[in-house]
């Protein structure tokens, strides 16, 4: 079984306080810490296990800069067989964009499977996979929690709303969008990262790809980012732990909960 | 001016409440153009939903298939894109949920026209429509305009347009149309529904939840929590990833993909306040948070908030119930 994985590298922003931008459209990004996008960590997992068992190669591609070759290098130390980097250079990038660059690039290729994550920790967007898959041509399952091949089909497991999932029969070759929780991704140390620097990353620069300009226009604009409205928000409880702790004992019982 | 479509979702012989939140928001702005509002139904035979989405739009067009019981993206992509081509709508609403993610984009791929996702916003005075989102899990608002097409693709987040119990009922016209002969077998097909959130514990009748989230750190730490919902008489749940590493079974899950819970109190701990599990909590009495992020969401909608470390707060809570 022969898998592509589309992985990202997004920033770190939970406990941090993020800045707008000076044009107003993003975020100040140089304070910031990278990480693997949560998704796609668990769509790496999905994808090696499924080469464990059933044989094949995993290949891993990102677009973004040398920067971004970290996550790169970490899906080939969890065992992937070879990466692709596609240096965007200074353009623009919306979904739609992004599933032409990542349609380009995967056309050639052998493949039974795509896997990408549900959606990438920073814009949210969630719908590159989808859009990569109908320009490709091939099945689809979004939001997926399970996959087990058996010859020409898979069955899928997709997660519903509500504590519901979904059971299905999948035609491959397909791409999934890969929910978090579907697996144990596994531990990735400095060692297994240095390792894996023998194995195969190919950088392709965009402009070698053949893309038209209609291709690379965004169908979409962020005009303005903005910091949330301001809502009354919570009645802050200051003070130190005991008398923080003696205040929601009060606010609790006040409530009508017998503590 | 043209149709707004609402792309209706149904599941298990009932249309699903995101249904009537983007039919409630096409309304509002129908009003203020002159578009006609126009919903799409597509399901199995004699299902009754067509009567009820009438007295929320102009009119409803009508795809009736036993293939269609079920949702199933490769015919509703094959269908709508035939409706839309025809019809050209001005913009045509899709939720964002699992069904809408899968069926979204590739639509937008298929018709050509451009989609924006997940939009707790839309302005369409006039032209080209302008859409609001929240970026960087809700720490952030972006609003996104669109390149000029024949129309817009949107999708819509579940709770961000609820309407009132006295929305405006009318009465519009049903349209059946023939589901076209010629759709090809759809690549995958439905097999089952599993409920997932069945478990030893219902947390949706709990008067107290005590809930933890990613802030809890370490699997080993659930202990001490579980400790102080015992003392406190309440109930354990917990926010996604706590689920997500398997340090929780499913159904302690609060959310959009867990259970929707109405507690007298909630007290969330170290959980950040994603949408989706926000939803989750709309019906709780009172939500305490503690978090150490101040800026982190759930403090937009707790009633009280605290900024401290989850632990020291849990120990000095203990004490006092013990030690009282």
């Amino acid at each position: 079984m022969n898998i592509i994985v589309c992985i990202k590298r997004v920033p770190m922003t939970q406990e941090v306080d993020l800045e707008i931008d000076a044009n107003g459209r993003g975020v100040k990004t140089d304070a910031l810490a990278y990480v693997i996008n949560d998704w796609d960590n668990y769509c790496i997992e999905e994808a090696v296990r499924l080469q464990e068992s059933l044989g094949g190669s995993v290949t891993a591609i990102t677009i973004g800069g040398e920067d971004d070759e970290e996550v790169l290098r970490r899906a080939l130390a969890m065992g992937a067989d070879r990466a692709v980097r596609i240096e965007p250079g200074t353009r623009e990038l919306d979904g739609f964009v992004i599933s032409k660059i990542l349609a380009k690039a995967i056309q050639g290729m052998a493949c039974d499977l795509v896997l990408t994550g549900v959606q990438a920790d920073d814009d949210n967007n969630g719908s590159v996979g989808i859009l990569l898959a109908e320009q490709l041509g091939l099945s689809h399952a979004a939001v997926v929690t399970g996959v087990e091949p058996a010859g020409a089909t898979a069955t899928v497991r997709v997660e519903l709303e509500g504590g519901m999932d979904e059971v299905s029969t999948i035609r491959l070759p397909s791409l999934l969008t890969i929910q978090t929780g579907i697996n144990e991704p596994r531990y990735v140390s400095i060692m297994g990262i240095r390792k894996a620097g023998k194995k195969e990353l190919t950088v392709i620069p965009l402009s070698d790809m053949g893309l038209s300009e209609d291709d690379l226009t965004p169908r979409t604009r962020i005009e303005e980012v903005f910091l949330p409205p301001e809502t009354e928000g919570a009645e802050m409880i200051e003070g130190d732990a005991a008398s923080v702790a003696s205040e929601l004992i009060r606010i609790i019982k006040e409530k009508g909960v017998n503590l | 001016m043209g149709d707004i479509f609402v792309v209706a979702e149904h599941r298990k012989g009932k249309l699903r409440e995101i249904t009537f939140e983007m039919l409630y928001k096409a309304r509002e702005l129908c009003r203020s153009s002159s578009h006609r509002l126009t919903a799409l139904l597509l399901a199995g035979k004699g299902t009754g939903f067509a009567d009820e989405l009438s007295s929320w739009a102009d009119r409803v067009l009508v795809f009736e298939d036993d293939r269609l019981e079920n949702f199933s993206s490769d015919m509703y992509k094959e269908i709508l894109y035939r409706v839309i081509r025809e019809d050209q709508p001005f913009l045509t609403l899709i939720g964002h949920t699992s069904w809408g993610m899968d069926l979204a984009p590739a639509l937008s791929v298929k018709t050509g026209l451009p989609l924006a996702t997940d939009c707790v916003g839309i302005q369409a005075d006039d032209g080209r429509p302008i859409v609001t989102r929240q970026i960087y899990s809700g720490k952030l608002f972006s609003r996104v305009s669109f390149k000029q097409a024949t129309g817009y693709l949107v999708t819509i987040r579940s709770g961000a347009f609820i309407p009132p119990n006295d929305a405006e009922k009318g009465h519009g016209e049903v349209i059946r149309r023939d589901v076209p002969s010629d759709l090809s077998d759809p690549r995958r097909t439905f097999v089952e529904f599993v409920d997932t959130g069945a478990g030893e514990i219902d947390i949706t009748q709990a008067d107290l939840l005590v809930s933890v989230g990613r802030g809890i750190g370490e699997e080993e730490n659930i202990a001490t929590i579980r400790d102080l919902a015992d003392k406190m008489g309440g109930t354990l749940s917990c926010s996604r990833p706590v689920v997500d590493k398997n340090w929780l079974p499913k159904f302690h899950q609060v959310g959009t993909s867990g259970k929707s819970v109405r507690p007298k109190v909630y007290l969330a701990l170290g959980i950040s306040g994603a949408f989706q599990h926000v939803a989750g909590i709309a019906g709780a009495g009172t939500v305490i948070a503690v978090n150490k992020d101040r800026k982190a969401p759930i403090f937009r909608v707790a009633d009280y908030g605290v900024v401290d470390d989850l632990f020291k707060v849990a120990e000095a809570l203990k004490q006092q119930l013990t030690g009282g």
